[in-house]
């Protein structure tokens, strides 16, 4: 299988995601550049953490019409897995494929911590791995973590079992403790913490490899693997 | 100011305009001499700037001098951005620690962001990839609210800066004194990871090379920072608050990466930052190193403003901005490297024969001085130094702590904001990002493993500066120690240190003694550490109507951890391991926390240090650790040993029961150097005897989440949960920050 870890200006955790992928998972991965205009030759995308473009304006709000935004918003709409990890999770609410936006945190402070999440729906590209209700450590890194919707996006997120992690603890305000969402179709997931930091025991915790190795199941299922 | 207003060579001299740029009179007739003309506006200004003490370190050589700068595995000394140690597999450690005190203390928020932005250029102009930052903070105590507001400001803009750099921050160390109240200290430290291959070097070689100015603007902020470093804080300083720089991170992320594209091109011939003194320091030192000069035509610069005089441009110090001097005819590379990471990039001049920097404004000429003027021939002070009379008062002081109540003596003592959780500052530091962080804050010193290699670096900073107030050699030979101890306990071999040296003013001869005296101290255990002295920075003139800080050497230590076996951390593993004491304590309460939560001030002497001793048990221990046997290991230091005891049960469900063998007071509270509690399996104690010469075992690990402290008679003189040790030792940073007095 092989992933693309897009890269914007002001990305910082492409290079966490990459390794993830190639040492934690053990496929193929490359970094997209933020200028290229198809990312069609990769099986799943991931846009990574960090302040794209600073972010200046309003986190996510200038990565969005990156060049090679197009692209992925194509192939998100042709089933692909799309995954953004905290500042990519704003990229991808900013760019419409995700409901719902971000605020500050409740503390008015960035936090970086581990933090126990549960998972809500097992049943997603990014969560088969996972038990349902499972307790899993994850750490967080963010300064505008606190996701916010209406009271009727809310409603759709619980009665589509969008909701696929939820906080333990209320961390920075977020509507719900909501931590991750798929989108309706389930191939696009966001979500503040953040796996690609959890893939090894010896940096805490490593609860983050199942979801990139449900993503790897997930593929399998539909294509048949040559080697 | 624009160029027609700016006052003649004459005036300059007659009324004395040089005086208010920071040079003095005779200083002014030695750059009359060289030049052998008066100089103009825009030279004076190169002058005063480069002889800054910031940039010159003029007040300090005589001391820096005394530092051991070599060292077997030392690949590059101080003189360039960092100093550089080789950590095998043709790989190198690069670091180096600096002082944004000054900024930091009139707009603490950009203050300490460019800190870090500037340390961080340190390091990946030598072509290294940052992979941590540290820092060490001094303020005044938190019931004063403009300090509350300082310490929120400068967390804020170290962790503003930091996180969206994306390298990790992962230690450092803070303490409160009154003495800083007005002149907070603001040390921040990079640590970077290099290929030996790709070390580069700042000089300007080759002449016809091309000078390529890369990154931000030239605008007006910073300008003559530099000099508003190397003075003391007064009423005035906040009218200079133009003298303090703005920070944009994300741009120094561009940088950052574009830098170390553009040292795999062999078309790049030197690179340096432009950090304090800007384009003056940069071209002026770039060209002096490599015996060569730069000739820049000012019109090409970059800028912000419209308007803008020599004077000006040479003097900003405008962030996140680099000077390369490039390969004739390759300049196109290097430009493509640029343009990929949206950065601005100028030909703005060219390597010239003549030892000279020559500037040309407008079609005209507005300086031409010799290079080695500038970057070598500020002059040298030997200042006159004389033992303060209060050191004498205190050598006679014994003053013995009246302690009735043990466990709430502890309690008290795990609220004191020096001693209390820091968790409430790193919380806001992204220390993680990289995902290389192995050991996280809070423990002796962070621990960083090398991607796809079996090894790691541990790091720290460390300074007690009241030990060094009291007795300034004493206290210097402890700041390296208790580094050493901090690395040693993690697993590492210390490998050597960076220093961050802030003072009073030199001029004063009982700061100048301090600076002396510690800088002995310092030395002497870097050579019984072996532990040299690969780059630093130094930082005077901390002082403000109210007096001088205390003296702040902070020393910044980085030690190689063979293999990722050997990490060890302070925190207890196991029920039913035997906790050992290394090293017995004696009645030292000079300069403890304890004397300075009873009597409100410190007073006596320093705890005595002896680096042999020192040495024996450090090594004796890394040796203990490396064999497989030690579980956890801590050092004792602010608070002793019941504290040390406390911050081992931390963040664990366990629980210790100890039985003293000595007094209560003087065996749980004393601050007596070179001492370490450790933890091993029960199958392991006639294994760590052997090994360790002065470990003596006194007590054991439990289940139970309690504290149980009995006297060498049996009587229980601490019992608590662990819950409320930890409670206490957590809540009260929040607790004071959150106040509003």
């Amino acid at each position: 299988m092989k992933f693309a870890v897009i890269v914007f200006p002001g990305s910082n955790c492409d290079d966490d995601m990459f390794y993830a992928i190639k040492d934690g998972l053990g496929e193929d991965v490359e970094k997209v550049w933020y200028t290229e205009k198809s990312v069609e030759a990769y099986d799943a995308i991931l846009i990574p953490g960090g302040f794209s473009y600073g972010d200046y304006l309003r986190s996510g709000a200038i990565a969005r019409f990156a060049p090679v935004m197009e692209s992925v918003i194509e192939e998100a709409a042709k089933g692909k897995p799309v995954l953004g990890i905290c500042n990519g999770f704003q990229v991808l609410l900013e760019a419409g494929l995700l409901p719902g936006a971000m605020q500050r945190n409740k503390s008015l402070k960035f936090i970086c911590r581990q933090t126990t999440l549960q998972v809500k729906n097992n049943a997603t590209a990014f969560s088969e791995k996972y038990e349902q209700d499972e307790e899993i450590t994850i750490p967080v890194a963010h300064g505008e973590g606190n996701y916010f919707c209406d009271e009727t996006t809310l409603q759709e997120l619980q009665d589509n079992n969008q909701i696929v992690f939820t906080y333990k603890d209320d961390i920075n305000g977020s509507v719900g403790d909501i931590a991750g969402i798929v989108n309706k179709e389930g191939n696009v997931l966001g979500m503040m913490p953040h796996p690609e930091r959890a893939t090894l025991d010896l940096l805490g915790s490593a609860d983050g490899l199942p979801l990139f190795q449900s993503i790897l199941n997930h593929w399998r299922k539909s294509h048949v693997v040559t080697t | 100011m624009s160029l027609l207003l700016e006052p003649s060579p004459e005036q300059i001299k007659k009324e004395h305009i040089y005086k208010e740029m920071g040079l003095k009179e005779q200083e002014f007739a030695m750059v009359e001499k060289i030049l052998g003309r008066l100089p103009n506006y825009t030279e004076t200004g190169l002058f005063s700037v480069m002889w800054s003490e910031h940039c010159s370190y003029k007040h300090s050589k005589v001391v820096l001098k005394k530092f051991p700068v070599t060292g077997e595995k030392v690949l590059q000394g101080p003189g360039e951005g960092a100093g550089i140690i080789d950590i095998g597999d043709e790989q190198a450690v690069v670091f180096k620690i600096e002082s944004h005190n000054h900024p930091s203390a009139i707009e603490p928020y950009q203050g300490a962001a460019t800190g870090v932005g500037g340390i961080l250029r340190d390091v990946f102009s030598m072509g290294a990839r940052p992979i941590a930052m540290l820092n060490s903070l001094r303020f005044g105590e938190l019931e004063n609210p403009r300090v509350r507001y300082l310490l929120e400001e400068v967390v804020a803009g170290i962790a503003g800066y930091g996180n969206c750099v994306g390298v990790p921050t992962v230690g450092g160390e803070i303490q409160f004194d009154p003495c800083y109240e007005g002149n907070p200290l603001v040390n921040a430290m990079c640590v970077g990871l290099i290929d030996h291959k790709d070390i580069q070097k700042g000089q300007a070689k080759g002449v016809g090379n091309t000078v390529l100015y890369v990154g931000a603007d030239t605008g007006r902020d910073g300008i003559h920072g530099a000099t508003f470093a190397s003075e003391e804080l007064s009423e005035e300083s906040e009218s200079k608050r133009p003298a303090v720089q703005v920070g944009d991170p994300f741009k120094e992320k561009l940088l950052l990466e574009a830098c170390l594209e553009l040292v795999k091109s062999d078309a790049l011939v030197g690179i340096q930052d432009m950090g304090a003194a800007g384009l003056t320091s940069s071209s002026a030192e770039m060209a002096s190193k490599a015996g060569s000069g730069i000739e820049m035509n000012l019109d090409l610069v970059p800028q912000r403003e419209k308007g803008m005089t020599p004077y000006e441009m040479m003097l900003s110090e405008s962030q996140e901005r680099m000077l390369l001097v490039v390969e004739k005819g390759r300049e196109q590379e290097i430009i493509d490297i640029c343009d990929k990471w949206g950065l601005l990039s100028a030909n703005v001049g060219e390597v010239i024969e003549e030892q000279v920097l020559r500037l040309i404004h407008n079609g005209e000429v507005v300086a031409d001085v010799p290079v080695d003027s500038l970057a070598e021939d500020a002059p040298v002070y030997h200042p006159a130094s004389s033992e303060p009379a209060y050191y004498r008062e205190n050598q006679e002081i014994k003053w013995l702590p009246d302690v009735e109540d043990v466990q709430e003596t502890l309690l008290r003592l795990l609220k004191q904001p020096t001693i209390a959780s820091k968790e409430w500052i790193y919380d806001q530091y992204d220390y993680m990002v990289q995902t290389n962080t192995v050991v996280q804050p809070g423990s002796d010193a962070a621990v960083i493993k090398v991607r796809d290699k079996n090894k790691a670096l541990a790091m720290t900073t460390d300074c007690n500066s009241r030990y060094i107030y009291l007795d300034p050699e004493t206290g210097g030979r402890i700041a390296v120690a208790e580094a050493a101890r901090n690395i040693v306990c993690s697993g590492a071999q210390p490998l050597g240190i960076t220093d961050c040296l802030n003072y009073g003013s030199p001029e004063n001869p009982e700061i100048f003694w301090q600076i002396e005296k510690s800088a002995d101290g310092i030395s002497e255990a870097c050579t019984e550490l072996s532990t040299p002295v690969i780059g630093g920075n130094v930082s005077l003139y901390n002082e403000t109507s109210q007096g001088a800080v205390y003296p702040t050497p902070v020393i910044g230590m980085v030690g190689l951890i063979e293999d990722l076996k050997h990490i060890t951390t302070q925190t207890f593993k196991k029920a039913g391991d035997a906790v050992y004491v290394i090293g017995e304590a004696a009645p030292e309460f000079g300069g403890s926390e304890l004397q300075k939560m009873e009597q409100g001030f410190i007073s006596g002497r320093a705890p005595k240090l002896d680096l042999n001793v020192e040495k024996k048990r450090q090594q004796q221990l890394l040796e203990a650790i490396k064999t497989g046997i030690v579980s956890s290991a801590h050092d004792i230091s602010e608070g002793g040993l019941g504290v040390a005891i406390t911050e081992s049960l931390i963040g664990t469900s366990l629980g210790a029961d100890v039985t003293l063998s000595e007094h209560p007071v003087k065996e749980l509270f004393s601050e007596t150097q070179s001492r370490f509690v450790i933890s091993v399996p029960a199958d392991q104690t006639k294994m760590i005897e052997d090994m360790i010469e002065d470990a003596h075992f006194i007590g054991t690990v439990t289940d139970n989440s309690q504290l149980h402290i009995a006297s060498a008679t049996g009587e229980t003189v601490v019992q608590a949960s662990l819950k409320t040790l930890e409670e206490t030792w957590k809540g009260a940073i929040p607790c004071l920050v959150k106040s509003k007095a």
